[in-house]
């Protein structure tokens, strides 16, 4: 920015500085209603002081291009504007509203050379607020009236939840054995088939019985008290990583196959809107309202011990024998780590490491930015970089290049491991068409994931793909 | 290469070898004639050279030498590091304002990105007129400034079965203590207009999220009339995208999962929705297999930061300040009392300021150490008269399996080598 548009600005952020004064000193108190109506006289003529001085501006911008001077001369009148603009502020309620959508529109208009006198334009009262930031205004009786009145679609969109009673169920229905099929395509990756399980994964079916054992398996069928809750998660946050794109009927067949695994209906079983309240959740009496101050008020006591509380102390257990602690690599161990590696660093280490460094070279580091925000969806599965170690899914270093299935100690599916020994290698080609529909390219792949829409994005994470070697 | 980049930090070992090698060291010089110390009869390269810019840094992060000052995950917690929590570094923070970059996180899908130009938030059901708002508009509510902490339910629950992790991060760090910028959820409410609800005294409000997980929470309307803030700021600054940016909520003194972030919707009910964060977790089971719901304050709570396994003692016998923090979701801390022999006798700890309402409070014990072995334990009382429990009286009454609300006395062993292990004692 020139010096010459710096120095005309100043008497802009001056307006400026009068518009936030009357918004803050608006917010920072009190007005009855009563008083508004006095107000607005005073308002008009703060909102025509404004106006007059963005007129004012807009004609500096050419006497500036004539006469420094001119520019210290429209600053002392703002300076006495900004004064009497404080004064004013006692009657700014209705100024309020005015004054914060110019500030938004100069806000939103902002990096525009021209900025300031647009948006002290804008200040004018006809002027219509920006939509992106400030919403629209009602005059609500005893309110700010701030916000905008929701659309009765913009309701349904977002308000899906539903209540033990069934209250908020959308028609529809679904029976076991499409329940099975949905789940096993797209929630028993991290469940299991059976809905039993799989690594640290919540388990949701078996454990009857158990809530008053040594070690409880709470499962929808032994713990969960209202059918209602499996439906409402199912419907608006699984599957884990790709929330909210099953059918009302896909829910109810899953939902239906859950009690099928916790032997709470026949396979034949058929649940619906309509049949919703008629299931009996075997824990639906197991839970008691917080008694914790009439169950724990001896925690309450007046005057805790002092002085000879307890006659011995003995250590009963040690957090050392567990030994479940993360440790962390010292410092000396990283340094000594560093050092045998260097030592190890021969020739051909050095030539390996020049090879990468042309492969990097290669990669659109632009393109594997983006690649790496789409990963988040692959995230919870599988791993890549420094220590990636097979989770759900296979771990991804090098894995361009690499032969479908070639990770001994992963467990693929049967349709990949055949792939692999077949010689097929993942390339960008193929890994696109298995990332766009990876049931299509991979019969029966255990990968459970819906697939990537764009092939921007397919193109993104391939490349932060590669930038993982072996 | 930059100065200190890869791989550096403390560990938590080599820092207790450092420590323990330190003891005979300052034993061995005590009274003898001391050599200069060339820290100060040389002339030091920053004393002579000059430091880096101001354009440098336009937004700091901590000096490097503070690099193991960080939050840490435990693996085999949970399934993956996307539905899952990291703790605070308690053990190395000082003061009650926990650093928004260091304060724990939990998601269940992840911290996601949602820009302030892209939140709605929207107020719905029993109003009179549902109401949406953009960012802008919460900046036009009158705010206010309230200190609060937020704990997660679970924090202390792995010690339940026993002594378990080795630290006071890992033990107590799901906790968080902030200055928040918000507006009341009242005022929120009021603007769509509570007239359509009726009577208020059976009703509800269900808060969710704008993430994939949703998370959504029933809240008695009574607490969300009272105290519940709309928050947009933390410490001064815009809450960090792990804590929910643009928006969260903040309900004070009642646990962290209920602190909706990314807060998206406010439905005013006749009813909770009884949702899977209110039913199938957040529930505590007690030994006979029924389970308390709506367990929702968190109750007064305390534990001895330093020392701890993570802040061993490394400067020997003599002066040493045994430190710590308290809270109660239920008020204001009023004392905490401070045992160096496992529970046997008890000293008031001061505080570094009185206890104020839902917040962390500091203590200090500013004692002499012997160089012997200590069992360290702090005891919380708070403005209601609750006293915190031994491990024993709060298993006594809800078992071993409630996973959530271990609000238990802690123990550091701390050994006459300085170092610290978490224990259980009789």
């Amino acid at each position: 920015m020139s010096k010459f548009l710096k120095d005309y600005m100043l008497p802009a952020g001056g307006a400026m500085a009068l518009i936030l004064g009357v918004a803050y000193g608006a917010a920072n108190r009190g007005y009855g209603d009563s008083e508004i109506a006095t107000l607005e006289d005073r308002n008009t003529q703060v909102e025509a002081r404004v106006a007059d001085l963005s007129e004012q501006v807009e004609l500096s911008r050419q006497a500036v291009a004539e006469s420094g001077d001119r520019v210290s001369e429209l600053e002392s009148a703002l300076e006495a504007a900004k004064a009497e603009a404080a004064s004013a502020q006692e009657a700014a309620k209705a100024a309020r509203v005015e004054a914060a959508e110019a500030i938004s529109a100069a806000q939103s208009d902002a990096g525009d050379d021209t900025v300031m006198t647009d948006a002290t334009a804008e200040s004018a009262p006809a002027a219509e607020p920006a939509v992106t930031l400030a919403a629209s205004t009602t005059a609500r009786e005893g309110g700010y009236g701030l916000g905008r009145e929701a659309t009765g679609n913009e309701v349904a969109a977002w308000d899906l939840d539903v209540t033990p009673d069934g209250t908020g169920l959308p028609e529809g229905s679904g029976d076991v054995w499409t329940g099975e099929e949905v789940f096993v395509e797209q929630c028993a990756v991290c469940h299991g088939d059976f809905a039993e399980g799989r690594d640290n994964w919540p388990k949701l079916a078996g454990g009857d019985d158990t809530l008053a054992d040594e070690d409880p398996l709470k499962t929808v069928g032994s713990y969960w008290p209202y059918l209602s809750t499996v439906w409402d998660y199912v419907n608006r946050s699984m599957p884990f990583g790709a929330a909210q794109t099953l059918t009302p009927d896909e829910v109810y067949a899953i939902t239906a196959y859950i009690l099928y695994s916790n032997y709470l209906v026949e396979d034949d079983f058929v649940l619906s809107h309509e049949n919703f309240d008629e299931v009996e959740m075997p824990n639906a009496d197991g839970f008691i309202v917080d008694d914790r101050e009439e169950a724990e008020a001896h925690f309450w006591s007046s005057e805790p011990c002092m002085e000879n509380c307890k006659e011995n102390v003995e250590i009963t257990m040690r957090a050392a024998v567990l030994d479940v602690t993360p440790e962390e690599e010292s410092e000396e161990e990283a340094a000594q780590e560093e050092a045998s590696a260097a030592e190890d660093m021969g020739e051909e280490a050095t030539a390996e490491e020049a090879a990468e460094e042309t492969e990097a070279a290669a990669l659109d580091m632009a393109l594997v930015e983006d690649g790496e925000k789409v990963f988040r969806k692959c995230k919870a599965c599988h791993q890549v970089g420094d220590g990636a170690k097979n989770r759900t899914g296979p771990q991804l270093n090098g894995v361009m290049g690499r032969t479908l299935g070639a990770l001994d100690d992963f467990r693929y599916s049967k349709t990949m491991e055949e792939m692999g020994e077949d010689g097929i290698v993942w390339a960008a080609d193929n890994m696109a068409e298995y990332l766009t529909k990876p049931r299509d390219y991979v019969k029966g792949t255990r990968m459970s994931f819906a697939g990537l829409r764009s092939e921007e994005d397919i193109a993104a994470v391939t490349e932060y793909l590669k930038s993982f070697p072996e | 290469m930059a100065h200190g980049s890869g791989k550096s930090g403390t560990s938590r070992r080599a820092f207790l070898k450092g420590a323990a090698a330190a003891v005979p060291a300052a034993a061995a010089t005590a009274g003898a004639a001391r050599a200069d110390d060339p820290l100060i009869t040389d002339v030091q390269d920053w004393a002579s050279g000059l430091g880096e810019g101001v354009d440098a840094t336009p937004y700091g992060l901590p000096i490097e030498f503070e690099d193991d000052v960080i939050r840490r995950n435990v693996e085999w917690l949970t399934a993956d590091t996307i539905s899952s929590i990291n703790f605070t570094p308690i053990h190395a923070l000082d003061g009650t304002i926990t650093p928004q970059g260091c304060a724990f996180e939990r998601h269940h899908s992840g911290a996601i990105e949602l820009k302030k130009e892209d939140y709605r938030l929207m107020i719905n059901g029993l109003v009179d007129e549902p109401l949406v708002f953009t960012y802008a508009d919460l900046e036009r509510f009158p705010r206010e400034n309230h200190v609060y902490f937020c704990e997660c339910a679970a924090n202390t629950g792995m010690e339940w079965a026993g002594a378990q992790l080795n630290g006071a991060q890992f033990t107590h760090g799901m906790i968080h203590n902030m200055e928040y910028t918000g507006v009341p959820l009242r005022t929120i409410l009021e603007e769509a207009g509570l007239g359509a609800a009726g009577d208020l005294a059976d009703k509800w409000v269900y808060v969710e999220g704008a993430d994939a997980s949703s998370n959504g929470r029933s809240i008695p309307m009574e607490k969300a009339l009272d105290d519940v803030l709309v928050a947009f700021k933390a410490n001064g600054e815009a809450l960090r995208k792990e804590h929910g940016y643009p928006v969260r909520l903040v309900v004070p003194g009642w646990e962290g999962n209920m602190w909706v972030k990314w807060l998206r919707r406010v439905e005013v009910m006749d009813r909770p929705v009884e949702s899977r964060e209110e039913t199938s977790k957040y529930t505590d089971t007690l030994a006979d297999g029924i389970s308390r719901k709506w367990t929702w304050a968190m109750d007064a709570k305390s534990v001895v930061t330093s020392p701890s396994p993570q802040s061993p003692i490394s400067h020997g016998k003599g002066p040493l300040v045994i430190t710590g923090l308290a809270w109660s979701g239920r008020g204001a801390i009023t004392r905490v009392d401070v045992s160096k022999d496992g529970g046997k006798t008890w000293q008031q700890a001061r505080l570094a300021k009185p206890g104020e309402k839902m917040a962390l409070t500091r203590f200090y014990l500013d004692t002499d150490w012997d160089g012997e072995e200590m069992f360290l334990q702090a005891r919380a009382m708070d403005e209601t008269g609750y006293v915190q429990p031994t491990k024993d009286a709060l298993r006594e009454v809800r078992g071993e399996n409630s996973i959530y609300h271990n609000n238990c006395i802690q123990t550091w062993w701390v050994k006459p080598t300085g170092e610290a292990e978490n224990v259980e004692v009789s």
